[in-house]
This record gives C-alpha cells, structure tokens and sequence, in this order.
C-alpha cells in the first residue's frame, strides 16, 4: 500500500488527539480515510456522509489539487491536506 | 418525557434547564425557590446544537443532537450533567444506498426521545432529511427504523426539498405511549401526523380533521405540517399539536382533531411553533403564537410577545404577557424552545430567536429573562435529576 503524509485542519484535531500531520497507508482516498477511522475512530464519518460523499464544507487537497471521489489512487509519498471551508455566520 | 408528580417549589433543588442552540448547549441551574439561575457553559462552543434530553429514567444521562460545524451530524452522551461528553459511536445515518435507490444522508440530527420506561437504554431521534432512528444502548449507537425510514409511502408522506422547513425536511415530536411501549406518533415538518401500534414497524397517517391550506386539497390524508405535537402523560389518549395551519386537540378513539385555535382572538391568530402541556391537568395548554400572515414574518403578532393558556381544552384562550415586552420585541419561539417544569405551580421556560430565556414561575402570569444574550435558541428541555 501506498505510504502517505496526512495534514490535518485545526476543526480535526479533537478527533486527531492534538495531531496535526500522520503518516499512514491506502492506495485510494477511501482506504486513507479508513485507515484514519480506525486510529481515530470516528473521524471518516465527519469527514463523508453514509453515501461516501465528501460533506460538503469539508476539501481534501492531494498534493495541492482539490480531490473528491474517494476511489482517487495514491502513490508513495503523496500528500493530503483535509480543511474545512470557510463558511457560516 | 414530563415527569408527573407535583412538586413544592421548595424542592426545586437541581432543577436544569438544558438549552440548544445555533452556537453551543448552556445547562441554566435554579435555585429552590427558582427565583436565581446559574448559566454554565458553553458546551459545544460553535457546533449547532438542536435538542439536549435528560433521560428522566435514569436521571443523569444527557444526550446533545449536534451538527459539529463543517462536520456533520452526531449525537453527543453525558453520563455527568455535561462535565464530559462522549461521540456516539455510529451516529444516526441512513443505510448506503443501492443502485437505484435515492441517496439520503442526515443533515442534521433534530429531535432526541428517551423511550418507554420499560425499556432502559431505548431512545428515539428525529433527523432532517425526514428519517427516525433508534439506540438500544443509550445513545452510543444508532440504526434506523426501517419500518419508517423505508415504508414503501415514506417518499409520499415526507415529499420533497420543498415541503421541508427552512432548515430541511423535518422528523420531530417523537411520542412513545407511556401505557404502551409500542405505541409511538412522529410529526413529519410536512407531512404529517403518523401513529405506530408496533413500535414503529408500521405507520399510518393521523390527520384527519388538520388543514394543509397550502395544497389545493385542504383536507388531504397526509401532507400537513405539525410545527409540534404533544401527547399528555396522565391522559395518553389525548394528542395537542401546533400546526402551520392552527391549533389542534385529539381525544381519541376519535380521531379527527379539533381546531381548538378558532377560540383564539382573531388579531392574534393560531399560527405557532410551540406547545406546551401541563404536567397533571390535560386541559391545560400554553402556546406562543407568531405572525402567520402574509409572508409568514415568523415573529411576535405587532411585535407583543405574549403567551396564551387554555385551561379548558382550548374553549378560551387567556393572553399572559405580564413581563413581557410591550411594544417593538420581534422575536418568536422555535417548537421545541418552550417547556413546563413539574413543581406546583408550574415552572415555564421559553428560549426565543433572538437569543434570550424567559422564565415563569406562576404558570405564565408574570415573566422574566432569566438570561439575556445567549445564541439563537432552538431547544429549552426542564430537566430534574
């Protein structure tokens, strides 16, 4: 499996225990995010609903390009930044 | 659940009042006399917090219904009056949807029921887009009720994205007998009043007698929105309901509702959010209405909050405003932002749109802000531990 640097938002780090940057392993977007569910459980479904959309205020950056579908290959060394968008009032 | 028995105002010790909002939970201590209250929180600092439930079976498990900011819906548990809260551990959420079939995902989680006294650990909750979920285990994990969630009419009774509230298609006033477990009613914001007999493996509509006036069919089987249902503990037969077109009273086995909102004075009209029951008299209820004219502005009728009781079943209304705001106050009261305590008399709270707590302790004869500047209130639950 693809080895991958994951850079986490501040609204995350409740779920991340205070971490800021993991490294982790998944070939695709989905087993990333599976295998982040499974250090901190919990974290997948903030993240994407029960239809594995991503929500909709929330944008996973791979290698600083916006990607949504959650069968998006990984390689060795990618980078993924998770961020909340700027919205509300 | 209302907890039945009366109680003196002296031992008012531990009353909370658990307060939702746009931005955070807030727990409002009183003192035993109900005269003093103490604001702690926030809770949740920024998430939109919809109902926060003491379950009165246990007396000191609370459950929060949040929409965690960009991240999506979830239900919070406290087993130490919100000293610590723990996430569910699968939150509310519709099954992934097949081929063919429509893809729902909770928007937010809205409306939080303990369940049958008999059933320690059973709770309900009510979603948007319309859905009805159920925990076995407290509120650490969830499942829907499929008898609801996918009767084969739940497209029909819940409509679409343009039947919904402003925040979405709604499920709340999540009812359970208190005879019988296996009696349960849910208002769908629209759609409808609907009753189970087997604790929600079938339902059927209950509308008989409640206008739609925005369907050109006013009378229609299903299709009307209950702003709030609520069934009296000690007569279970016995169902008010707020509704977008009135105020309405069922005494079962007849099951047509009576429009008990006509009594009100014209100038004021029967268009609500809220309804609150009195705790041991079932003739006895309180609503705050709201501005349902022309574009519905959704605020206090001239800009004169003012509560109205019946005392007889909704045959006469009485206007209780004393403390209240006389002139330019424009806010309303959201559905599930009004409540009664248990103590005698009765203990009345309302969080309003603008943000403040009102308190009552005379059954609504004399008003007071409690607290002035909370957030956007959505939801005040009385709560005894």
């Amino acid at each position: 499996m693809s080895r991958v640097e994951v850079r986490f938002a501040a609204l995350l780090h409740t779920y991340t225990r205070g971490a800021r940057t993991v490294r982790t392993a998944g070939d695709t977007l989905g087993g990333v995010l599976d295998a982040l569910d499974r250090r901190f459980p919990g974290i997948r479904f903030r993240l994407v609903d029960e239809q594995d959309r991503l929500r909709r205020h929330v944008r996973v950056f791979l290698n600083g390009v916006d990607a949504r579908d959650m069968t998006t290959a990984l390689q060795d060394g990618d980078k993924l930044y998770i961020v909340g968008a700027l919205s509300g009032g | 659940m209302p907890r039945t028995s009366a109680r003196k105002p002296s031992a008012a010790r531990g009353l909370m009042l658990l307060v939702a909002t746009r931005k955070g939970a807030f727990v409002i201590r009183a003192d035993a006399a109900r005269e003093r209250f103490r604001v702690e929180g926030p809770h949740f600092l920024g998430h939109v917090i919809h109902h926060v439930v003491l379950d009165p079976r246990d007396g000191k498990t609370m459950l929060a219904a949040a929409r965690t900011g960009h991240l999506g819906p979830t239900v919070f548990r406290s087993d130490d009056f919100g000293k610590s809260w723990k996430e569910a551990a699968r939150p509310p959420q519709f099954p992934k949807a097949t081929d063919g079939a429509k893809a729902r995902a909770v928007e937010h989680v809205f409306w939080l029921t303990p369940g049958h006294a008999s059933e320690p650990g059973v709770w309900f909750a009510g979603t948007s887009p319309q859905g009805l979920f159920r925990s076995d285990d407290g509120g650490r994990s969830w499942d829907g009720v499929t008898g609801f969630n996918d009767h084969p009419l739940y497209g029909k009774w819940a409509g679409g994205e343009q039947d919904g509230t402003p925040d979405g298609p709604t499920t709340h006033s999540v009812l359970v007998d208190p005879r019988d477990a296996r009696r349960m009613y849910l208002g769908l914001s629209g759609g409808g009043v609907f009753v189970s007999d087997d604790r929600g493996g079938q339902w059927r509509p209950l509308n008989r007698g409640s206008r739609a006036d925005f369907f050109p069919d006013p009378l229609p089987e299903y299709g009307q929105d209950p702003h709030c249902v609520a069934l009296h503990p000690l007569r279970p037969d016995r169902l008010y309901q707020q509704n977008h077109c009135g105020i309405y009273r069922l005494d079962l086995p007849d099951e047509t509702w009576v429009r008990i909102g006509d009594n009100m004075p014209g100038d004021v009209g029967d268009i609500g959010f809220p309804i609150v029951l009195h705790p041991r008299d079932p003739d006895t209820a309180w609503v705050f209405p709201m501005d349902g004219s022309d574009v519905w502005p959704r605020v206090s009728p001239g800009g004169k909050p003012a509560v109205y009781v019946t005392r007889d079943a909704g045959a006469r209304w009485k206007r209780l405003d004393r403390g209240l705001p006389r002139a330019q106050a424009w806010f309303t009261v959201k559905r599930q932002a009004f409540c009664a305590d248990a103590f005698d008399p009765v203990g009345l709270y309302f969080g309003t749109t603008s943000g403040a707590l009102w308190a009552s302790t005379d059954e609504g004869a004399n008003w007071a802000c409690i607290v002035p500047h909370l957030p956007e209130i959505y939801a005040v639950e009385a709560a005894m531990p």
